[in-house]
């Protein structure tokens, strides 16, 4: 195998071997890791679907070159969960109905979690929706997203103070 | 996607070395180059990853007063940082209006400045286009051209540079430093994009293998600080290139218009410098008539280069609105739409 990089993803560090320089991160992930979570929608940085934090940043799978990234963090929907406990931006998602088919769900979720470490839109449903104009829902599940992000950012906020208390 | 030998060079001589090769390319975050190489537009035969180069993501003040960026500072970064949004907001405003927040994130100032137009045409392998295919001819011409320029154009390509950042950055007189073959130049942005004329194939002024390594703005394009704005009008909301853009730039002294800075995007192949209405501004206190005579001023020369006349007019309502919105003052928060008309809240007044 040619190349190799070097990732840690969800927290475990990988050595990555591929002979093809022309895998891109989602493809690396989805095909060779088996984290199909970050989904293909567009393949084209048009819809979300497959965005993944990168060192703490959400960017689009799908437009990153994956030898290009060596050395990177990334976070995936697979790894945002500790143990049987969700993520407050998952359970947030299922307490306001954030999706139907489920399809652009990850994306969403993972879009959401880099909005609120952000911390930009502040709790203005416009801004949130502006800073959410990335992730295209098929089913149009919008309203209940952006509640999601406003509620998860609470609890994340409050959940920060008890700690520092 | 063809495939491609990969590079990563650590130091700048050496991604210049390395790009010497025919065929080279480099590569920033690739979220404009990918896409093109996914469809067979673009297809180099090397890729020079720049993104492992140290240095070139910082954000400097010169001694001078102005601000110097390297060319691999993310969109996002740039246009978060304080110091730059409170000296350049129409700046940071056009770069908050453009793609999608993780776009941002990824795509570098480099790439933005230099990135390929969206001519569906170009984008697709079969039609002819003489951008992608010299002498093959312009499918855009009697083909879908609602988008099309209707300044600066020319039969042979009516393709628009789509960068929102570059139309701001050429009211302000930006420099772009750049790095080749025979060393280290600065070229001004104005000078960056070139007219189609008869070679459309033919974008920029950089040779083979120029690496551009920082953009400057001088310290007195911060004079226009307290009204600056850059309105974009898009067919969505969110998330969408101009139809057409504006950014309006005024020095104010006791209500009058000591001087003033207008370009426009998404009307012709470079971000398009209004320097006439720039002239007809200066002096004068801000009013509609004044700023309609601008707008005149800006696109006497326009003509449609197909379905696009409505471009023409709506081209000069967004003039006439931007230096409006400059006049009125830079808004001390950006709206929750940078550079939108509208307001994404239903029944909600706007607040641009
Ligand atoms: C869905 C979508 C929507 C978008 N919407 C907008 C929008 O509304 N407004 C807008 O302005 N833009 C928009 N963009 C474009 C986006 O801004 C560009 O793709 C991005 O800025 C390119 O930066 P990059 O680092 O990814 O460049 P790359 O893709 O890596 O490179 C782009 C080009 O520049 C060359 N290059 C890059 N850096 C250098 C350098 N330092 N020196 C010499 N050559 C270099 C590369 O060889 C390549 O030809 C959109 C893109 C997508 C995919
Ligand atoms: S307008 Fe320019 S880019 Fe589009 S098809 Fe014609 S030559 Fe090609
Ligand atoms: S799959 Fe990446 S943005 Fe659509
Ligand atoms: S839930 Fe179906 S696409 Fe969003």
């Amino acid at each position: 195998m040619p190349f190799c990089i070097s990732l840690t993803v969800n927290g475990v560090k990988r050595n990555i071997e591929f002979d093809d320089p022309r895998v891109t991160l989602l493809d690396l992930l989805r095909e060779r890791l088996d984290l199909t979570g970050a989904k293909k929608g567009c393949d084209r940085g048009q819809c979300g679907a497959c965005t993944v934090l990168v060192n703490g940043r959400r960017i689009n799978s799908c437009l990153a070159l994956a030898l290009s990234h060596d050395g990177a963090e990334v976070l995936t929907i697979e790894g945002v969960a500790q143990g049987e406990a969700l993520h407050p931006v998952q359970a947030a998602f299922i307490a306001h109905d954030g999706f139907q088919c489920g399809f652009c769900t990850p994306g969403q979720i993972m879009s959401a979690i880099g909005l609120i470490n952000e911390g930009h839109a502040g709790d203005d449903p416009e801004r949130i929706r502006e800073a959410m104009s990335g992730n295209l829902c098929r089913c149009a599940a919008y309203i209940g997203i952006v509640e999601a992000v406003q509620d998860a950012q609470k609890a994340i906020a409050e959940a920060g103070r008890r700690d520092a208390a | 996607m063809n495939t491609f030998d990969y590079v990563r060079p650590s130091t700048v001589p050496d991604a210049v070395a390395a790009a010497a090769a025919p065929g080279s390319a480099y590569l920033a975050s690739g979220t404009n180059l990918l896409d093109l190489m996914k469809v067979g537009v673009a297809r180099p035969d090397r890729l020079v990853d720049i993104t492992h180069i140290a240095g070139l993501d910082r954000i400097e003040r010169l001694p001078d007063g102005g601000l110097r960026i390297g060319a691999l500072v993310r969109n996002a970064d740039l246009a978060h940082d304080p110091d730059f949004a409170r000296s350049y907001p129409a700046v940071a405003e056009a770069l908050l209006s453009g793609a999608s927040a993780q776009l941002r994130n990824a795509a570098t100032i480099g790439g933005n400045l230099l990135q390929r137009p969206r001519c569906a045409y170009f984008y697709d392998p079969f039609s002819a286009c003489n951008k992608r295919a010299p002498g093959s001819g312009c499918d855009a011409l009697h083909g879908e051209n609602r988008l099309h320029a209707v300044l600066g154009w020319s039969p042979s390509c009516i393709a628009v540079h789509p960068s929102d950042f570059c139309v701001p950055l050429i009211a302000l007189d930006a420099f772009v430093e750049i790095e080749g073959r025979n060393g280290r130049r600065e070229i001004s942005l104005d000078a960056l994009h070139l007219l189609p004329g008869d070679t459309p194939e033919r974008e920029t002024a950089l040779e083979p293998g120029d690496l551009i390594v920082a953009l400057r703005l001088p310290a007195r394009a911060a004079v226009f600080a307290g009204h600056a704005r850059y309105l974009k009008l898009r067919e969505r909301t969110s998330y969408a290139f101009a139809v057409v853009s504006a950014a309006a730039a005024l020095e104010m002294e006791d209500g009058a218009i000591r001087q003033a800075r207008l370009a426009l995007g998404g009307v012709a192949a470079k971000p398009w410098r209004a320097r006439a209405a720039e002239e007809s501004l200066a002096g004068e206190r801000p009013g509609e008539a004044i700023f309609r005579r601008a707008a005149e001023a800006a696109l006497a020369d326009a003509k449609p280069s197909g379905d696009n006349a409505f471009k023409i007019e709506l081209a000069r309502r967004i003039v006439v609105r931007a230096l409006a919105l400059a006049a009125a003052g830079t808004p001390a928060r950006l709206p929750a739409l940078p550079g939108s008309p509208f307001s994404s809240a239903p029944g909600a007044l706007h607040d641009a």
